[in-house]
């Protein structure tokens, strides 16, 4: 019977309506396909790319489109289709990396904070604020100096400027909920407090955290790219999208404009496509619309 | 005046985590500025003398106290690569990263708040579906693609703008240094010449800058327009027979200003961190490139020095903006 | 009584009103060929139900519903005029001077940021009503005329800074300054406390009543519309059901929606049983009441909460004296004897949600003592009481229904909740024993596997019940268990909760505002004012000879249905 646990067939009502929201909303359906070409990417890469994304010619260098080389070739020569779809494993890398740290501390210390109360939300408070208090790209540029410049800083640099993010919004959700009358009601019955975090709080703010993950996501990127296109963190010739652009700038104003076009693109559409994909997911887990 | 110094005092704790983060960040992390000022291939004695010298050797709390003294005086340390005090250098650049930044936050905000507030009022209008698209696309473009783009179009395919190489062509002499903003400089002394250069150089950093700005302010002057439009107070108003004009801007406008505010801080850290993406492709001598040069030749005391000014500078941002905001709402005033 | 004679055309005239809502699913129809008329100085109720169309229909008069909402057929004549075909412009010109709109949720109503003077002289700018230079005084002789105190000071007030029901006279001031002939109120009175709401309702009266205006008054409360209208018009799902004199709904109701409703509003002499639908008997009859010993002894119980923005960085500024600690709860004793129901009484502010949390131990008390079957349990922390032998004997019901169930658990696990974490049951027993409290509180067995945004306001009711009682406790608490619920369904849930009680013989401790509503369920009466008891003792003798003046205020003040 399944008036004690959670009946499957509420799972496949949530089911029907993901499958709902994405084959009903043509935007939302095409940013799911695009996560997926980009997901493709990042775990075939170096299989899909037509060419070795490191190999030099400069037999070919600087080459516009052609059919050959769809993207063109850079000043190396080497194919900048292959460098751009290679590059898609790092980038994506970086962005989930660091946001699910981003996620299990600044969500773990947010819904602390608001639960709690008390000096927790204090602390937690007043560390978000202070990163709050400095621009938060000046201040990644700042941690990734101190830290050293690699790849695996610029993760830890992008989820430290994330993290007042998360932590307010899990703070505020948890906060919310922490006088709500079913919170009161588990209490009166006999769960703990660590229980009523874990079965009563988490499981209804987890959807709202996924979908703050979701739009987070397109900004990690964009600031890992940010990083890599001042110099920081990756090195060439490792192929990276933001790498790739600050490459090709020298070129646009000769008017060589594929080097960095392509690889922008690829950065903005992975941006886009995970701000769509943000969209979307909330219109999944709003318990309202569903019909 | 009480609410002022309220609302100063209020800024200290936000100083206060600053500056104590700052040094956390200058001494404190695993990065050894000693053996790094010694150079590769120092010896063991000499990098011992380098920290004894710079007091790196001292416990914790007194190294901070020497922190925070030399600032108090100004000290941020000298620049390696241009042999200045790094203050000196970011005075002389920060009135061009500022002219970029605030001519950027200002022409945002002339066509962002009215297209939010229109796309509001004319929901499904051409208006709200320019907003719509502004906003999702705006947000997903990287500063530093969209500016190569324009670079492209503008200067390389149509020509219409100078070389993306600064704030002034070749030709060209900058003003008399008063304000330090070229466009105000160059109006004081009656130079349209110099203006005109000026500006020219200025169109395209400034829009790309722009651009990134419009999405966020766009998002919410159309979102918090909304909200004050379907508010029972607007009802009131309509049910009282007010014309659409003041219903729309004494009522709801104003009331809508009030998230925009708000959000007007988040903005402004985009911005700043934008500005040094936008810098480096335009080749603008301002403060954030200043930085991006020196964290490439791994000078450490200017990057510092920078990530300071810039954290201040918001920090009084943030406390220009909280000022406003008990302009606009009695509410705020009373709270504070 | 005003003249109602034939040769006095109705001022306003609705006919065959039909106004559809654009949703997902297709238009809805929300209100259904409605009639109605309102003669000139006659007051005309319309009475619903959440859900009736009330508040839409008057919206439609006004012409400001919302983007999704037409007026799909029918017509509405305001003297002579046709108010659907009137080019826009011209109806702002009747908005606000011929017929005008005051609201519930008065402090909402009000623009927050712009001097409530100021919002007046709008209106009479507006309207040419004054110019530039009178427009002052004018303003401040409105405030004068709905009796704010100080009015050249309040003049500049925000509405933050002012009461509830002094935004509600603000708001009454916006809607006269121009002298309509016309006034819609819609739920006026809702939200405010009673002795407020009887205020309020009087100066509309009056004021409305000077002028020789109209009103319409849109209401949930038949007591409210029996006590100011001439007329009453009752809607249900969106249809006009019945429409006559006020004295003749009550005395003969014609149509069985307007019996239904008539009989579920509680009023003085009737019975908890009186109020279910005719053919309903209750399962129990109610025997006299034979309280046991003493359950729950509650002794100089104080709770006191900081001052806000009271320590900090900020008060050092100001450089004031420490303000004291604010008492919410100042020292009140009372006792609830076993198999007994206690009613706790007061407007908000009372005390007496802060009261029932401390009873609970959700709530740390300050001071004082509160015993239970002889043991103190006051100084038990409240991050404690979970792990304590009393959580099972002492549980609660919730105010609002749909706040007080988890959204990610079905009714059944909800129910179950209890048992599993403080009961013994497991597995086939578990299920069998949630069945049973299912069909204990009237809740269909199938929809145990629902999830609470599939449920009614009552079945959520029934399920936050189930939860209570899963247990067998000894003593429930009851916060507004009936506040958030439409008035019919009102009546049944106390039923139940009278049902239930008798049943299984556990005491009741009944928060509420609503001094009609506690005699239903209650042996004993505690009236609360400021943190303190006014009055206590057996609910007949408090509600028929009240020794306190503040009881006699709350309970003159209270409107009922004759």
């Amino acid at each position: 019977m399944s008036a004690t646990q959670a009946s499957p067939s509420a799972f496949a009502a949530s089911l029907r309506h993901a499958r709902h929201v994405v084959t009903g909303n043509a935007v939302t359906g095409l940013a799911f396909a695009m996560f997926f070409l980009f997901l493709l990417c990042a775990a075939f890469g170096p299989l899909i790319a037509p060419y070795d994304p490191l190999a030099s010619n400069t037999a070919i260098a600087l080459q516009p489109p052609s059919w050959a080389h769809p993207f063109g070739t850079d000043q190396l020569g080497r194919d900048i289709l292959s460098r751009v779809v290679v590059a898609a494993r790092l980038d994506m890398t970086v962005a989930i990396a660091s946001v699910a740290l981003v996620f299990a501390l600044g969500g773990l210390a947010g819904v602390a904070a608001g639960f709690f109360g008390g000096w927790t939300d204090r602390v937690v408070g007043r560390i978000a604020d202070t990163i709050m208090a400095f621009p938060l790209f000046v201040l990644a540029m700042g941690i990734v100096a101190a830290l050293g410049n690699t790849v695996t800083n610029i993760v830890i640099a992008t989820a430290i400027v994330n993290f007042p993010l998360y932590a307010r919004l899990a703070r505020a959700e948890a906060a919310i909920r922490r006088e709500a009358g079913f919170v009161l009601a588990a209490r009166l019955t006999g769960n703990s407090e660590l229980r009523i975090l874990l079965t009563q709080i988490l499981p209804n703010i987890l959807p709202i955290m996924a979908v703050q993950v979701s739009l987070t996501m397109g900004y990690a990127i964009l600031n890992a790219a940010g990083l890599s296109f001042i110099g920081l963190g990756v090195r060439p010739p490792t192929p990276e999208w933001g790498i790739m652009v600050a490459e090709g700038a020298s070129f646009i104003v000769s008017g060589e404009w594929w080097v960095a076009l392509f690889p922008g693109l690829a950065l903005m559409l992975a941006v886009f496509c995970f701000n769509l994909l943000g969209d979307g997911l909330r219109d999944i887990v709003d318990p309202q619309r569903r019909s | 005046m009480r609410t002022v110094a309220l609302r100063l005092a209020g800024a200290i704790p936000a100083l206060i985590g600053v500056i104590l983060a700052t040094f956390v960040l200058t001494r404190v992390l695993p990065g050894d500025t000693a053996s790094y000022f010694a150079g590769p291939t120092a010896s063991a004695e000499s990098i011992a003398q380098i920290r004894a010298e710079l007091g790196l050797d001292r416990p914790l709390p007194e190294q901070f106290l020497r922190y925070v003294t030399a600032l108090s005086h100004g000290d941020l340390g000298m620049s390696l690569t241009t042999g200045q005090p790094v203050l000196d250098d970011l005075a002389a650049r920060l009135p061009a990263s500022a002219e970029l930044t605030l001519s950027a936050l200002l022409l945002a905000m002339a066509v962002a708040i009215p297209l939010g507030i229109l796309a509001a009022v004319k929901q499904g209008s051409l208006a709200d579906h320019a907003c719509r698209i502004l906003v999702t696309g705006g947000v997903s473009l990287p500063v530093f693609f969209t500016g190569l783009l324009l670079v492209y179009v503008f200067y390389f395919l149509l020509g219409w703008s100078p070389a993306p190489l600064g704030r002034l062509d070749a030709f060209a002499s900058a003003p008399p240094t008063v304000t330090g903003f070229f466009l105000v400089d160059s109006l004081l002394i009656g130079d349209t010449e110099t203006f005109r250069a000026a500006l020219a150089q200025m169109v395209l950093p400034v829009c790309t800058l722009s651009l990134f700005a419009l999405a966020p302010i766009a998002r919410i002057s159309r979102a918090s327009m909304l909200a004050v439009l379907g508010s029972d107070f607007v009802r009131t108003a309509r049910a009282s027979g007010l014309s659409p004009r003041a219903v729309i801007l004494t009522y709801g406008f104003r009331n809508a200003m009030l998230p925009v505010l708000t959000t007007l801080g988040m903005v402004f850290s985009f911005l700043l961190g934008a500005n040094v993406l936008v810098e480096k492709v335009f080749a603008w001598p301002g403060v954030g490139s200043y930085a991006v040069e020196a964290l490439i030749a791994s000078d450490f005391a200017p990057v510092q020095g920078f990530v300071l000014a810039m954290a201040i500078l918001y920090v009084l941002l943030n406390l220009a903006i909280d000022l406003l905001y008990g302009l606009v709402d009695p509410r705020a005033r009373m709270a504070a | 009584m005003s003249a109602t004679t034939t040769d006095n055309p109705p001022l306003l005239e609705i006919r065959d009103l039909t106004i559809e809502f654009a949703t997902r699913a297709g238009p809805v129809q929300a209100v259904r060929q409605v009639s109605l008329g309102i003669r000139k100085g006659e007051t005309v109720g319309i009475v619903g139900e959440s859900g009736s169309g009330k508040s839409v229909t008057s919206y439609a008069v006004m012409r400001i519903l919302d983007r999704a909402g037409r007026i799909a057929a029918g017509s509405i004549g305001f003297s002579g005029i046709d108010l659907p075909g009137l080019p826009e412009r011209e109806m702002r010109d009747l908005r606000g001077r011929e017929i005008s709109m005051i609201f519930q949720n008065p402090r909402a109503a009000l623009n927050p940021i712009r001097a409530v003077g100021r919002q007046i002289e709008d209106v009479l700018i507006r309207h040419a009503q004054a110019t530039r230079a009178t427009t002052r005084a004018r303003a401040i002789e409105m405030l004068e005329q709905v009796r704010i105190a100080r009015p050249e000071e309040r003049y500049h007030a925000y509405p933050f800074e002012l009461s509830g029901g002094m935004c509600q006279r603000i708001v009454i001031a916006l809607a006269l300054a121009c002298g309509p002939q016309l006034l819609i109120a819609d739920e006026p009175t809702t939200g405010l406390d009673v002795t407020t709401q009887k205020t309020v309702m009087e100066l509309v009266t009056e004021l409305t009543r000077a002028r020789g205006m109209s009103t319409l008054l849109i209401t949930h409360d038949l007591g409210l519309a029996a006590a100011y209208c001439d007329r009453v018009v009752v809607m249900e799902r969106g249809r006009v059901v019945e429409d006559a004199p006020a004295q003749q709904i009550f005395r003969a109701p014609q149509h069985p929606y307007t019996r239904r409703l008539l009989r579920a509003t509680p009023r003085p002499g009737a019975r908890l049983p009186d109020l279910l639908p005719e053919g309903e008997a209750p399962p129990v009859e109610a025997p006299e009441a034979t309280p046991g010993p003493v359950l729950l002894d509650v002794i100089n119980l104080v709770k006191e909460f900081p001052r806000a923005g009271s320590g900090g960085l900020g008060s050092w500024l100001r450089r004031g004296p420490a303000l004291p600690p604010a008492r919410a709860v100042d020292g009140i004793s009372f006792q609830i004897r076993r198999g007994e129901s206690v009613g706790l009484v007061g407007e908000s502010g009372c005390g007496k949600s802060t009261t029932s949390m401390m009873v609970m131990r959700l709530l740390e008390r300050t001071s004082g003592s509160i015993q239970f079957d002889g043991q103190e349990i006051g100084a038990i922390a409240p991050r404690d009481v979970t792990r304590s032998a009393l959580r099972r004997r002492i549980q609660m019901v919730f105010q609002d229904p749909t706040d007080s169930l988890n959204p990610r658990y079905t009714a059944g696990r909800a129910i179950a909740d209890p048992i599993l974490r403080l009961g013994e049951l497991r597995g086939a027993g578990l299920e069998d024993r949630c069945r049973e409290l299912a069909r204990l509180v009237g809740l269909p067995e199938a929809l145990l596997g629902r999830f609470p945004h599939q449920l009614s306001g009552g079945q959520k009711a029934r399920v936050g019940i189930a939860r209570a009682i899963a247990l067998n406790p000894e003593l429930v608490v009851l916060d507004e268990p009936t506040a958030a619920l439409d008035v019919s369904v009102q009546a049944v849930v106390l039923n139940l909760l009278q049902d239930l009680k008798l049943r299984l013989g556990m005491s009741y401790l009944f928060v509420s505002h609503d001094l009609h509503v506690v005699k239903l369920l209650c042996d004993r009466v505690i009236v609360m004012r400021q943190g303190r008891i006014v009055e206590q003792g057996p609910t007949g003798q408090v509600l028929n000879q009240p020794a306190a003046d503040y009881t006699r205020a709350l309970l003159a003040a209270a409107p009922a249905a004759p």
